[in-house]
């Protein structure tokens, strides 16, 4: 079993101290990895920006669940996977596709329910998916994706592949009683599943303390065997590290595996939560403090692999790709209405 | 060129909301991120981030100003180039905005019409294949069928597996599975915790990952664990990812009462599933029609439902001895072709109809007996050109009596044949109580075959 490597729940518990490092691993990145992250965080980041932007315009209705603050997570787990491997994830899952490589496009088109949006329009927010990059959805039933993704897991060793499955979830999807059902089995059949609890807190308005009565998450695997490593979410390279450590794990047959990222959303549950259940302070601190994205673009800086003038021109090429995604998903027609009854059964 | 920062929706249903304060003045810098404002909304106090960096060049709407519209400008952020003098020039204003298709805030009410939608596709469903004359019939259980439709299909398919709560080592908890263990080993037939919720969803992504499981519940009232995976996961994924990808693979087991197991064993969900687009629902009388749809169900791309009945699990029938015997999903079998009355009924609800229909036959009532065999997607076809033929429409079914199938049955009967009917059509169900133990009031809660015979000739007049 592979060891606990922080203990850093402790300052977690008050909900006030910020995630520090996690005096685990971390994995030294080379320029161009710190750039491809710096990138991919920043697309996910203005994504996520101009997604809450249209929203406010009414392009986007229902719910919208914003990734701004957590993007360390999903990037530093994809750049650990390999073909084939799986994600699966719940309803705040527009990072997870760009991570996975879902186009700008395609996404936001969903997102505005146009008809080249990923799922035709018929999906929304939380229900796209793609074959192709191996994404299984955007799920809307807190704590479904787990069983689904131990699923993908069991298809993974059935077929005898060296695929991993990755689920994802959050703290208060934690608590769900299928999450366990899921640990169970994977456990006993030796499944390649990879469980990243994105620990970001507040399950909608209700934070960790006042939700769970083991708020340490990464032991959450501990009463069937499951080994968990606790991560500071915060800062990609940690992520990346763990990341490696599970897909290993998984991969030479091990079983299961469970990371707890420590992270933080810095937006409201839906775009149409106020955020009350916590303070300006701790939203501030984090966000100048702890901000994934500026601590790359500081490192990158300090080490001289990037000056202010060459990150701007990432700043715009990610910019360029956004407004482009935005303006296709204001352009492109809704679905036909021949589409209300396709796909409905094979 | 400068940009409009327009009032923006906060909610689902926003339309209008007051401008409490600005966080910032003309002059100020921001980034993106930066909260600017603070609006009130119909539910809350809410914070405006900028999303664009640049410099405010002008606040539009004064702090406090009520009832301001989604999407009006409030001001205007002066980006790099820009001076005070460009604001004029501000590009495209509120309305250009929600003109466009999907912006939601002042579009003209109109006057209520019914929208053109679409019609349902109707498909084709091929007939039940010939079964060549001199083809030896075997007397076979109904438990015996659906053990050689699952054998036959993992033969066929290394992708088909079986999972579920004592599968494997025990040979079934009703031993339907009884000898798959032995022929296919512990990798394809998967012995289960008891956690129906769990390794249905398991279930479901080994689909989605395009595997085809089927899975076992001991009884589908432990599938109401489950039924959130049944379906959200497996009945709308398809939908929900554009055609990408849905779950080819049968839930089954035994449904609906057995005897003298009480409430919470006791319960047939036919109507509950028929109700869900996306899942297919089948509930087989004969062993025949359990081989040959079972067969289909496990071929079929999509989520089916096998609704088995345990009473009927011994029952004898006889099975064409074929290599590859498969019955079309969908499609009703005219069990016995008649002139004055139809009777609907499925798996359990034939064994009341075949009663009734032979006592019947005594007082010269001739009638005609549908298996309807699928019940989603329905053979309404068949069902109503039978009823144009007899005039008279008696439903049979287990399950409670409101929103039963029948009732459904019956609305579409009285819409597509309602010149034809010589009489109101009557649906028996089950009684409107939970299932009780004692001997005589289970009796009493299930339909009884004089239920029936009492139905028939009322709708005949006689």
């Amino acid at each position: 079993m592979a060891p606990k490597q922080v203990a850093s729940a402790a300052g977690r518990k008050t909900g006030g101290k910020p995630a520090k490092s996690n005096g685990g691993a971390i994995a030294e990145f080379d320029k161009a990895e710190e750039l491809n992250a710096y990138r991919e965080m920043l697309l996910i980041r203005r994504f996520e920006e101009k997604a809450g932007q249209l929203y406010g315009m009414g392009f986007i209705g229902g719910f919208c669940h914003l990734y701004i603050g957590q993007e360390a997570v999903v990037v530093g787990m994809q750049m650990a996977l390999k073909e084939g491997d799986q994600v699966i994830t719940g309803y705040r899952d527009h990072g997870h596709m760009l991570a996975c490589g879902m186009s700008a496009r395609g996404v936001m088109a969903e997102l505005t329910g146009r008809r080249g949006g990923l799922s035709k329009g018929k999906g929304g927010s939380m229900h796209m998916f793609s074959k192709e990059k191996q994404f299984y959805g955007g799920h809307g039933i807190v704590g479904a994706q787990v069983s689904l993704g131990t699923g993908l897991g069991f298809a993974n060793k059935y077929r005898g592949n060296d695929n991993v499955s990755v689920a994802y979830f959050g703290d208060g999807a934690a608590n769900q009683g299928q999450v366990y059902e899921s640990f169970n089995m994977a456990q006993l059949w030796k499944l390649p599943v990879i469980y990243v609890i994105e620990n970001n807190r507040y399950a909608m308005g209700t934070s960790v303390s006042r939700a769970s009565a083991q708020t340490d998450f990464s032991q959450r695997g501990a009463s069937f065997g499951i080994p968990g490593i606790q991560v500071d979410g915060m800062d990609v390279r940690a992520v990346k590290a763990a990341a490696d450590e599970a897909v290993e794990h998984c991969r030479s047959g091990k079983g299961p595996i469970i990371l707890e990222m420590l992270t933080y959303r810095y937006r409201g549950h839906s775009m149409s939560d106020p955020a009350k259940y916590r303070s300006k302070d701790e939203v501030q601190k984090m966000r100048s403090e702890h901000d994934p994205i500026e601590q790359v673009r500081l490192r990158l800086i300090e080490k001289g692999w990037a000056t202010e003038d060459e990150l701007k021109v990432v700043d715009k090429d990610v910019r360029d790709i956004v407004a482009d995604s935005a303006d296709f998903a204001q352009s492109d027609p809704e679905p036909d209405v021949s589409e209300l009854y396709t796909d409905i059964l094979l | 060129m400068p940009i409009d920062i327009l009032m923006p929706a906060l909610s689902p249903t926003m339309e209008e909301g007051t401008l409490s304060k600005w966080l910032k003045n003309e002059g100020d810098k921001v980034v993106s991120g930066d909260v600017i404002a603070e609006i009130e909304t119909d539910k809350a106090t809410m914070e405006v981030e900028a999303v664009d960096e640049g410099v405010i060049g002008k606040l539009l709407i004064a702090a406090g100003t009520e009832n301001v519209k989604v999407n009006t400008p409030i001001a205007v952020l002066l980006q790099e180039g820009d001076s005070a003098d460009s604001i004029g020039f501000a590009a495209p204003k509120a309305e250009t905005v929600s003109e466009s298709a999907g912006g939601k805030a002042s579009d003209p009410v109109e006057a209520p019409a019914a929208a053109k939608v679409p019609a349902a596709p109707k498909a084709d469903v091929a007939s039940d294949p010939d079964i060549p004359a001199g083809t030896e019939m075997v007397m076979t259980t109904v438990r015996e069928a659906l053990r050689d439709a699952m054998a036959e299909e993992m033969r066929r398919d290394a992708d088909v597996f079986v999972m579920g709560e004592e599968v494997a080592e025990y040979q079934g908890a009703y031993k339907i599975t009884q000898g798959l263990l032995q022929e296919f080993g512990a990798n394809r037939v998967i012995d289960t915790p008891i956690t129906e919720h769990g390794f249905a969803g398991v279930g479901v992504g080994a689909a989605m990952a395009g595997l085809k499981p089927i899975v076992e519940f001991m009884t589908f009232n432990f599938a109401m664990q489950a039924i959130d995976h049944i379906i959200n996961s497996a009945a709308k994924t398809l939908y929900m990812s554009g055609g990408q990808m849905g779950a080819p693979m049968v839930f089954r087991g035994p449904n609906g009462a057995a005897a003298r197991v009480g409430a919470q064993h006791s319960q047939d969900y036919a109507a509950w599933y028929s109700s869900i687009p996306g899942l297919k629902v089948v509930m087989p009388y004969t062993a025949a029609d359990a081989k040959g749809l079972l067969k289909a169900a496990i071929r079929d791309p999509n989520p089916v439902v096998f609704l088995e009945n345990e009473i009927l699990y011994g029952q004898s029938f006889e099975v064409p001895k074929m290599d590859d015997f498969v019955l079309p999903i969908g499609k009703a079998r005219i069990h016995k072709t008649g002139k004055d009355v139809t009777i609907v009924s499925w798996s359990i609800g034939m064994t009341y109809a075949l009663k009734a229909m032979a006592e019947l036959e005594k007082d010269g009532i001739d009638v005609e007996l549908i298996d309807l065999r699928t019940i989603r997607p329905m053979d309404l076809p068949a069902i109503i050109a039978s009823v144009k033929k007899t005039g008279r429409l008696v439903t049979i079914e287990e399950g409670y009596p409101q929103s039963s199938v029948g009732d459904f049955i019956a609305n579409c009967v009285q819409r597509e044949a309602f010149d034809y009917l010589d009489a109101p059509v009557l649906t028996i169900a089950g009684k409107d109580v939970p299932m009780p133990y004692a001997a005589n009031l289970e009796k009493l809660a299930l339909p009884n075959v004089g239920e029936v015979v009492q139905a028939v000739k009322a709708v005949c007049y006689k």
